[in-house]
């Protein structure tokens, strides 16, 4: 643990931090221009070339509108509300390893903040607050329509937490270890995991749609019949803050079912052509980022497609579904991983 | 029952593929990501401009003569045609040496459209009976105050060196439609 050592882990923060800070803001503006394409417009185009000033934009009439807190409301819980949000947001990017490392002058340097043993355990931990920040938002706003957005908030999250985990248990049955580091590690050719978890896979997608309240799940904000949901009273940067963190959770999202289940930074064949390691840790980034960006996508293109669910769909779909199909999920793993002891069973 | 047109309707149940629903949702994505490629229906307003008809009723004009004498003679026709009552004037008198100002001795001092309350149906342009008044293809500018909307002679008449073209609303048949006795207006 030496001083250049901590000085490297703070940039590398810092660059994660900006890094997903830029992409949340980018986001936006290709929520918008992804919207107008899929609906045969096109977008704002205005502000800049292309309109890529856009967001910008967009954050400095955040700054300037009148910041308003209701009288009635919980002041202190009104500010920690969205400053939880953004928190929460922030936090998961920490044991995402974004590469392999660089070595420069014979000292490796890990392209991941820190790579925790229990990786999973903690993205499921912070995972886990970030339904305080809308719950207490929800709450102190003293507002019939804030409070039926953040009790539909937190009733969705926790109930598609559990299917949620219940697919990365599959997943932690297959890989063996609970840190990211090695289970991006091991993806590395074409050894991806949704090869051999496609269910998983399937349930962890739709999980991850409901955790970040993304449409067709995004009951909590439905503007035709909460006003604005957990929101509704909020106003200037701490709305924007709410509506951020939504897209740091994406990009977070993004990030973790890369590295689950699509290899991470790995792309199979890369290594015939390029054999300078540095080389190749740096290409990891950009597919992985390519992913990222894919799943980004994704996202948007299922929000602008699918209609939202009614509240008891959505419960049926999370309890009844889900639940039962990632407990059929794990045991089918445990036949996969046991087959040839069950194989040597039956046939001695 | 009675025209036999009524149908039974049936809320069938749903098949297995029908239910869990990945047909229809990858579907509709594949409708979403052709839309995504589409040509895009959308014009940058001010820059690009949608071609008007060639008989768009916009802003209106009034004509001068060939030698830049106003043509309208304050008749009042147009006002009385007018469905949406905007059209309001005020006749006066030529003085001598005005005759290369106004074609006849009677004129409009004021003339006012108001164009909060035009429709333009063009039916003053059709009660004219000195070619005086025409709709163009113009759009009528924004304004903050209602005020602005009611144009005076200063918007309307052409200026002498700027003639607005409006060949197109002028045809043979127009002229012929508006000698013939057999319409009310054309008495």
């Amino acid at each position: 643990m030496t001083v250049s050592y901590l000085i490297y882990k703070l940039i590398l923060v810092l660059i994660v931090f900006v890094i997903s800070l830029f992409v949340a803001m980018y986001s936006t503006y290709a929520e918008r221009k992804v919207a107008a394409f899929m609906q045969d417009r096109l977008g704002p185009n205005r502000a800049g070339p292309f309109g890529i000033l856009q967001p910008l934009a967009d954050g400095i009439k955040m700054f300037m509108k009148e910041e308003i807190i209701p009288n009635v409301s919980n002041k202190f819980l009104f500010i920690l509300g969205p400053s939880l949000s953004m928190l929460t947001a922030c936090m998961t990017s920490v044991v995402i390893p974004w590469g392999t490392q660089l070595t420069i002058n014979g000292k490796p340097y890990p392209l991941q903040i820190t790579d925790v043993n229990i990786g999973i355990l903690y993205l499921f931990g912070v995972v886990s607050i970030g339904v305080y920040g809308i719950m207490i938002g929800g709450w102190a706003s003293n507002n019939k329509y804030s409070l039926l957005g953040a009790l539909r908030a937190s009733s969705q999250m926790i109930s598609y937490e559990v299917a949620m985990g219940l697919a990365i248990i599959a997943l932690v049955m297959m890989t063996g270890t609970l840190s990211l580091k090695e289970i991006a590690a091991q993806q590395n050719g074409w050894r991806w995991n949704v090869f051999y978890q496609p269910l998983g896979f399937l349930i962890f997608l739709i999980c991850a749609f409901a955790e970040t309240n993304r449409a067709p799940f995004d009951l909590p904000e439905c503007e035709t019949e909460l006003v604005g949901g957990y929101h509704t009273e909020y106003s200037s940067m701490k709305l924007g803050f709410y509506l951020f963190a939504e897209y740091i959770n994406m990009f977070i999202s993004s990030a973790i079912i890369s590295t689950f289940y699509f290899g991470g930074y790995n792309m199979p064949c890369l290594g015939r052509f390029v054999h300078d390691p540095n080389m190749l840790a740096t290409l990891g980034v950009v597919f992985m980022f390519a992913k990222i960006f894919f799943f980004i996508f994704f996202f948007m293109w299922i929000r602008w497609t699918l209609p939202r669910f009614r509240y008891d769909q959505l419960m049926n779909l999370g309890w009844k579904i889900l639940i039962p199909l990632s407990l059929i999920n794990i045991v089918l793993t445990g036949v996969f991983i046991l087959r040839q002891d069950i194989i040597h069973y039956f046939i001695k | 029952m009675l025209t036999n047109r009524s149908k039974i309707v049936a809320k069938k149940e749903l098949s297995l593929a029908e239910k869990l629903y990945f047909p229809a949702i990858l579907a509709g994505m594949a409708i979403t990501l052709k839309h995504f490629f589409t040509k895009k229906v959308t014009i940058n307003y001010p820059e690009q401009k949608r071609e008007h008809s060639k008989v768009y009723r916009g802003q209106h004009v009034l004509k001068r003569d060939e030698i830049g004498a106003e043509r309208c003679t304050a008749c009042g026709l147009c006002a009385l045609a007018c469905p949406a009552e905007a059209i309001t004037m005020t006749a006066s008198e030529r003085k001598p040496g005005e005759e290369k100002l106004y074609r006849e001795e009677k004129y409009a001092s004021v003339y006012e459209i108001n164009m909060l309350r035009c429709i333009f149906c063009g039916d003053c342009e059709e009660a004219c009976p000195k070619e005086a008044i025409f709709l163009t293809d113009r759009i009528i500018p924004s304004n903050y105050e209602r005020g602005g909307f009611v144009f005076g002679k200063d918007i309307l008449v052409e200026p002498v060196n700027d003639r607005v073209d409006v060949s197109l609303r002028q045809t043979e048949e127009v002229r012929e439609f508006k000698k013939n006795k057999n319409y009310a207006h054309n008495i």
